[in-house]
Parts: structure tokens; C-alpha cells; sequence
């Protein structure tokens, strides 16, 4: 029996060869595996100096860097890990691959825009490079560029703030493919409610992309105006407010963080199901949620701002929509947990890395709550729990999601199949590093310890030393985890169509899918999660 | 799966491509409502300062255009290409006239010493500065988005003289002229915003 | 797949529209000559919102377009709405 040739062997347009292939592509599988290894490079470069601020912060008094770099280290790392990861990275990796297959679509509505957004995404990361050389340095400001600081420091921040309008107007591109394609190229059998969870995340953060990301980007450029034109705007001598740059910039980040977790939530809404060989629990209920996180979400930013001089009522109506945002997360994770309930579970790296999600996105969920009380946040306001707080939903959030996404897909993408025991270490010594590295900020938070600070007092020592040795943990077990999975090309052990048993037509298709990602017409049942056929015909690992 | 061209595909996303314009200009329009709220009095004290002719002309010409714009596209379907390259012609040469006039608004202030940062603006009244700081950067963005506005509406005339859009294929046509109607609708606001408060 | 001719807009109809955009215009400039106190700005915002619902509707055909657009345009309108509106649960309440 012929096989159909993979995408790999089939350039898209055709007749493109070597790396015109890659850079001229129509395809929106060689786009994702772009994207891969665009993203991964910073996730090194990322990870790199948050270790190397946290090894700096291991003793007091000056370790192994200035308090002058310090400030720029940390913008960094927030920039990298934000703009370039943490927004980006499930929708333009696994979202580009796999939306369009699970629609039963062979690519995406704009193809070609497709590639645009790509090149401004390298654009932006380029800026960001440039950024770190030209004249004053790399901002000092931290990557919320807070006026008028940002608009006075000596560091470089137009150059900075730009690439973060470029990188923008990649997200904004990307969600007004996504929208247009899910509404467009959807299998005409399949109906809104057919629409697999992971895509319907995706749809809802392609709402958020399209409508906050033009906020942000007006706002860096009235910092870029203020730089060179001073006009006064934020400046209160000549009639501005600082307070409006916050309210403005958390318009966006504050959704943004939407942005980040809504596909990692549409990632282990697959995975679940998938290894409890059972349909998930409230379909209609997380469809539902994950539009009401997108929306909740735009009514909540100055909860970021109760210490910033705001009104008290604006303190008490952000207080009461952020408890009410609340909801909807905690609905998805009854389903989940409903899901396992019963089940017939396969235990595999994927589904351990979106275990952990759920325990450490709720942990983190949970001290947002605290944070979100008015009166608890005027004491951990701008201290270590909040860094503990973003980097449970954020890493423990996001990072693991794409984690368990990488591994689940991770076969399909590239027809081999990596070693377990490996992995299985690997997430292991991530979650146990994880815990060791922040659960001690939250306690340093308590006891008062400032967030951004280069050096503390003798009380936070054992808590900033502990959380060093739990980073050395983490990033082994981070860099273990990445090694494994490139080792996979090495092994070269070929994966099967469908080595999970999922429902998906994504699982339907060839390891890796041919070009136009179908072979024969595709076809889905009444209900994406439905594993009968799969209980009767499982899978043989 | 499909090669025919889907019509109404293109222009959901030229619409979504509209919703990120309105948003980023909204955000302004947020700062402006902000600052007219703290400073109502010399806001209209400094609007007064602007000249309600050239204003109104320039809205007038924005409406007058769209119109054109809008009537170009049934002038093609109806196959009469003569008309439709005239009235892009003329919506051209309309956003040509609305850049001149704003032009000669902001050498006048800048002669006046109405200039972001200039000490009349530094030491004169807060409310004042914050007006036509919004002012500069408002009307600027807008001007710049004529400016793409008047590109596409050239790039349109081209493609209809060379016969690539025609009364069956004129999508291109279509969302340039969304395009142009955005420009005039975020004008319809500026223009009271500015030039018509008391 | 998708051939459905889109409505054309006569050229009365849109002559019309113009028309009442350039009486509209009109109106606003006139009214802005009297001092109605706070209602001026009121007028004009209304002026203005009337004005830019006849460009979306007729020059811009939202009138005829399907639901995945009217609806999603209503919603960009809506969070436009919530973000100008929120400030003031700062600036309103300030001392």
C-alpha cells in the first residue's frame, strides 16, 4: 500500500526546495514547527536569566551581578517570558498545527497573513536582540514599563516597547485568522457544539488577541510619543496622570493573561479525556466558561492597582468582577476532575504534566483570590507572592499545559515516539522543583519581602536559598524534559497514527499528516469525545 | 478541501481587521474622556481655539468621500468602470485636500506656539496642554491612517484600470473601501470632540 | 462554496445617505453655537453616534451582512463601552 508522502515532502506552494520551503510556506504545520523552535530558543534564553536572577537572590549582597543589570535582568526575563512565550506559544504552535485538522479544515482561512505573522513575530524578536546592544541598555523599567519612570530612565525603552507593538500585531493577526477560520472552514457536519475543546479555547483566545492587544499597542506608542515629544500626558506638573498609563496597560495584560491560559486549559481539556478513555464532563459547561473567562476578564484590570491612588470605589467594583472571574476557572476544573472520576485511565507524561496543571494553576488561582481581596493585597501588594502567584498560573499554568501539549502532540507532529522513563523524570523533577522554587515566595511574600529587589534583609535569607536549590531542581528537570523530546529524532521510533486513542481528527490522520491533512474525506460522530470504538479497539503501546 | 473564493470569509476578516483600528483608536478616545472629565472648562475654553471652518470642511470632504467610495463599488457592479475610476479619482483627491487643510491647522498653531512641549503649552493651564497634546496625537494618527487610506484607494484604481478587479471579483475594492469608511467614521468623532465643545 | 451576490447600494439610496450625513453635520455645527451648558456635549456625542451608524449601516453595508459580523461588531462596541466606562469607577470617585 503507497503511503501519502508527509507534509515534510510536500513544500506548499509548490516547487519551493531547501529553506525557501520553510520561509516561503504556506503551510500552516511548517509555520507551528517555526514558531517551535523560535519560541524554544527563548524558552532557553528565558529560563536562562530567571535562573541567573534567582542565583543572584541565593545570597545577599551582590552574588554574581550589579543592581544596575539586576533591574535590567528582570525586565528581561518578564519581556522574553511574556511577549515572546507565554503569549505566543500554544496558539502559534500547537494552535496553527492542530485548529485546522481538528476543524476537518486543510489550513487556515489566510494563509499567506499566516506567514506574515510569523516574520513580525521574528521582527519583534529581533528588536528585542537590538534592544539589549543600542545606546542607555535594556530597559530597567521591569516589563510593565510603568510611566514616568519609563518615559524618563536613560535605558533604551522605545526600541523595547516597539518590538512589543511589532510582536503584538502578530497575536492580533493570528486571532483574526483563527476567528475566520473556525467560523469558515469548519467540516459543514460540524455543528458550534461539535467544535473539539481545545479549538474552542483557541476561539475564545482569539477574541481576547483581536480586541485587547490594539490597547497595548496604543499605549507603548504614547510611551514612545512621551520619549520623544514629551507631551505631558502621564505627567502630572503638566496636567496628566500617571494612574491612566496603569489603567491603559492593564487593559491588556490584564486579558492577556487570558491570552496565555485559555489554550493551555483547551489542552488539558483534550488530555484528560483522552487517557480516561471517557468523554469529558460539561462539554457545554467549559464551552461556556471559556467564553466567560474572556469576557469576565476584560472587567477586572485595576485589580493591579488598589495601591496605586485610584478611587476606593473603583478598589471595591474591580474587587467584587475579580471574585467573580473566579467562577468560570473553577468550573473547568470540577469538569476535569469529574472526568477523571470513573475512568479508565492511562497514566503517560502528558497526562502527568496536565495532572499538575491542575493542582498548581488552582493553587495559583487560589492566591489570586487572596491578591483580589482589597484589604490582604495592601499587605502582599509588590512583594514575593505576587511573583509566586504569576508563576503558579503562569508556569505551573501555561508552561505545563504546553508541556502536556508538546507531549501529546509531539508524535503526530514528528512521526517518532520519545522514551517515557525519561520523561516521567524529567516532569517529575519540574513539579518537585517547581514547588521548592516558588512555595517560598509566597512565604516571603507574607513576611514582606519587596518583588523587583536586588537584595533583602537577613530574615528572607533561608527562603531566597531554599528557592535557589529548587531552581537548580526545576531547570534540570526543564532542560532533561527538552533533551528527551529532541532525542526523539535521534531514536527515531516511529509513532503510530494514534498512540493515545483519541477521538480527535487529528488522531485520524497520519504521523505526520500528509499536506493537505486528510487522505479521505474525514468524518466525526455526534460527539467529539465519544470513545466507544476506542474502548472496544484500544490502542496497543 | 476548497479553491472556490469565500466572499464573506474575506470580509469577516477585514471586519476583524476594522474591530483592532476602532479599538486602537478607542483607547484614545478612553484618554480623552478621561482628561475631559478632569478638565471640562479648559477643554472648551482651548477648543475654541481650533477653526470651526476648516473642521467642518474637512468633515464634510471625509463624508462627500465615502460617498464616492461607496458609489464606486455599485458603479463597478454595474459594470460601469469609467464611473467607479472617476469617483476613486475623486476620493483620492479628497483625502488629498482633508491632509492639506490639516496641513496648514498645524503650521498655524505651531506658529502660535501650540506645539507638544512648547513652553506656552508647559507653563500655560494643565487642561490646556493635555488638549492639545490629545489634539497632535489624535488628529496625527488619523492623518496617518488617511494616508494608508489614500494608498489602498490608489492601489484599487490600478488594479480596476488593469481589469484585476472587476464587477465579479472586487473584494480588494470592497475592504479598501471599509478601510476608507473607517478613517471618516473615526473623523465623525474627532470633529465634535475637538472643534464643536463649548 | 460560497457565491451569494452581495446587495447593491443604488446610488439614490446612498445620495440619500449622504444627505442626511451632511444635514446631520449641519445640525451639530449650528447647535454647537449655543450654549446648552452640559447638554452640548450630549448632543453632539448623539449627532455623532447617529451619523456614524448610517456609515456602518449603508457605506458599509452592515445592514445586509450576516450574523457572525453584526453580532461581532456589537461586541467590539460593548468592550469599547466597558473600557470607557470602568475608568470612571476611578476618575468619577476621587477626591
Amino acid at each position: 500500500m503507497a503511503t501519502t508522502p508527509s507534509f515534510y515532502d510536500t513544500p506548499s506552494p509548490p516547487g519551493l526546495v531547501g529553506i525557501k520551503a520553510w520561509l516561503l510556506t504556506h503551510d500552516h504545520k511548517r509555520l507551528a514547527l517555526m514558531y517551535l523552535w523560535a519560541v524554544l530558543f527563548w524558552f532557553v534564553i528565558g529560563v536562562s536569566i530567571g535562573f541567573l536572577l534567582r542565583i543572584e537572590l541565593m545570597f545577599i549582597g551582590r552574588t554574581i551581578m550589579s543592581a544596575e543589570v539586576y533591574n535590567s535582568a528582570f525586565t528581561l526575563h518578564g519581556v522574553i517570558m511574556i511577549f515572546l512565550i507565554a503569549i505566543p506559544a500554544i496558539p502559534a504552535i500547537l494552535g496553527n498545527f492542530f485548529l485546522p485538522i481538528q476543524l476537518g479544515a486543510d489550513d487556515v482561512f489566510f494563509p499567506r497573513l499566516n506567514l506574515l505573522s510569523w516574520y513580525l513575530f521574528m521582527l519583534g524578536g529581533l528588536l528585542a536582540i537590538v534592544s539589549l546592544f543600542s545606546g542607555g541598555g535594556f530597559p530597567d523599567t521591569g516589563w510593565t514599563f510603568y510611566v514616568p519612570f519609563s518615559i524618563g530612565t536613560k535605558h533604551n525603552v522605545p526600541l523595547t516597547v516597539f518590538a512589543a507593538f511589532i510582536l503584538g500585531m502578530s497575536s492580533m493577526l493570528t486571532g483574526l485568522n483563527f476567528i475566520t477560520t473556525i467560523h469558515r472552514k469548519r467540516l459543514p457536519s460540524m455543528g458550534w457544539m461539535q467544535i473539539p475543546l481545545f479549538t474552542w479555547s483557541l476561539y475564545a483566545t482569539a477574541w481576547v488577541q483581536l480586541l485587547a492587544t490594539p490597547v497595548i499597542s496604543i499605549t507603548f506608542v504614547l510611551v514612545i510619543i512621551e520619549r520623544f515629544f514629551n507631551i505631558g500626558l502621564f505627567d502630572p506638573d503638566r496636567g496628566g496622570d500617571p494612574i491612566l498609563y496603569e489603567h491603559l496597560f492593564w487593559t491588556y495584560s490584564h486579558p492577556a493573561v487570558y491570552i496565555m491560559v485559555l489554550p493551555g486549559m483547551g489542552i488539558v481539556s483534550e488530555v484528560i479525556p483522552t487517557f480516561s478513555r471517557k468523554a469529558i464532563f460539561g462539554y457545554q459547561a467549559i464551552v461556556y466558561s471559556s467564553l466567560g473567562i474572556a469576557i469576565a476578564g476584560s472587567l477586572v484590570w485595576a485589580h493591579h492597582m488598589y495601591t496605586s491612588g485610584m478611587s476606593d470605589t473603583a478598589v471595591f467594583v474591580f474587587s467584587l468582577f475579580t471574585f467573580l472571574v473566579a467562577i468560570p476557572s473553577a468550573v473547568k476544573v470540577f469538569s476535569w476532575v469529574s472526568t477523571l472520576y470513573k475512568g479508565s485511565i492511562e497514566m503517560t507524561p502528558a497526562l502527568f504534566y496536565s495532572l499538575a496543571f491542575i493542582y498548581l494553576f488552582s493553587v495559583g488561582g487560589l492566591s489570586g483570590l487572596l491578591q483580589g481581596a482589597a484589604g490582604p493585597n495592601i499587605h502582599i501588594h509588590g512583594t514575593q507572592f505576587i511573583v509566586a502567584h504569576f508563576h503558579f498560573t503562569v508556569l505551573g499554568g501555561t508552561g505545563f499545559a504546553f508541556f502536556s501539549g508538546l507531549h501529546y502532540w509531539w508524535p503526530k507532529m514528528f512521526g517518532v515516539m520519545y522514551n517515557f522513563r525519561r520523561a516521567y523524570i524529567a516532569a517529575v523533577l519540574t513539579t518537585v522543583g517547581f514547588m521548592f522554587h516558588f512555595v517560598p515566595m509566597f512565604i516571603l511574600g507574607l513576611m514582606g519581602m519587596p518583588r523587583r529587589y536586588y537584595d533583602y534583609l537577613p530574615q528572607y535569607a533561608h527562603g531566597n536559598f531554599l528557592a535557589g536549590i529548587g531552581a537548580i531542581i526545576m531547570v534540570s528537570g526543564i532542560l532533561l524534559m527538552l533533551i528527551n523530546l529532541l532525542l526523539s529524532f535521534r531514536n527515531k521510533i516511529a509513532a503510530p497514527d494514534n498512540p493515545w486513542g483519541g477521538c480527535t481528527l487529528e488522531w485520524m490522520v497520519p504521523s505526520p499528516p500528509p499536506l493537505r491533512n486528510f487522505i479521505t474525506e474525514p468524518h466525526i460522530k455526534e460527539y467529539p469525545y465519544d470513545f466507544s470504538d476506542i474502548l472496544t479497539n484500544p490502542p496497543k503501546n | 478541501m476548497t479553491s472556490q473564493r469565500d466572499l464573506t470569509g474575506i470580509r469577516i476578516g477585514m471586519w476583524l481587521f476594522l474591530y483592532t483600528e476602532i479599538i486602537l483608536f478607542g483607547g484614545l478616545f478612553v484618554i480623552y474622556s478621561v482628561y475631559f472629565y478632569d478638565y471640562s472648562a479648559e477643554f472648551a475654553k482651548s477648543g475654541k481655539e481650533l477653526n470651526r471652518l476648516i473642521g467642518s470642511l474637512n468633515t464634510i470632504i471625509l463624508l462627500v468621500s465615502s460617498f464616492m467610495v461607496a458609489s464606486s463599488i455599485t458603479a463597478l457592479r454595474r459594470e460601469a468602470k469609467k464611473l467607479c475610476l472617476g469617483l476613486l479619482a475623486a476620493s483620492f483627491l479628497c483625502g488629498g485636500i482633508f491632509l492639506i487643510n490639516k496641513y496648514f491647522e498645524w503650521t498655524h498653531k505651531i506658529a502660535h506656539g501650540i506645539y507638544p512641549n512648547s513652553p506656552a503649552l508647559t507653563n500655560g493651564p494643565p487642561g490646556k496642554n493635555v488638549f492639545f497634546g490629545l489634539y497632535y496625537i489624535i488628529t496625527g494618527l488619523h492623518g496617518l491612517h488617511v494616508i494608508v487610506g489614500m494608498t489602498l484607494l490608489a492601489l484599487s484604481f490600478l488594479l480596476v484600470y488593469k481589469g484585476k478587479i472587476t464587477a465579479h471579483h472586487f473584494s480588494l475594492l470592497d475592504n479598501s473601501g471599509l478601510y476608507w469608511h473607517l478613517v471618516d467614521l473615526i473623523w465623525i468623532f474627532i470633529f465634535p470632540l475637538f472643534y464643536l465643545i463649548l | 462554496m460560497d457565491s451569494e451576490e452581495q446587495h447593491i447600494l443604488s446610488f439614490k439610496t446612498l445620495g440619500l445617505i449622504l444627505a442626511a450625513l451632511l444635514l446631520l453635520t449641519g445640525i451639530t455645527i449650528a447647535v454647537s453655537y449655543f450654549d446648552l451648558g452640559i447638554f452640548n456635549i450630549f448632543i453632539a456625542l448623539g449627532i455623532a453616534c447617529t451619523k456614524v451608524s448610517l456609515v456602518l449601516l449603508f457605506f458599509m453595508h452592515l445592514k445586509y451582512e450576516g450574523k457572525a459580523i453584526r453580532r461581532s461588531f456589537i461586541g467590539t462596541i460593548f468592550f469599547l463601552f466597558i473600557m470607557i466606562s470602568f475608568m470612571f469607577w476611578d476618575y468619577a470617585f476621587r477626591h
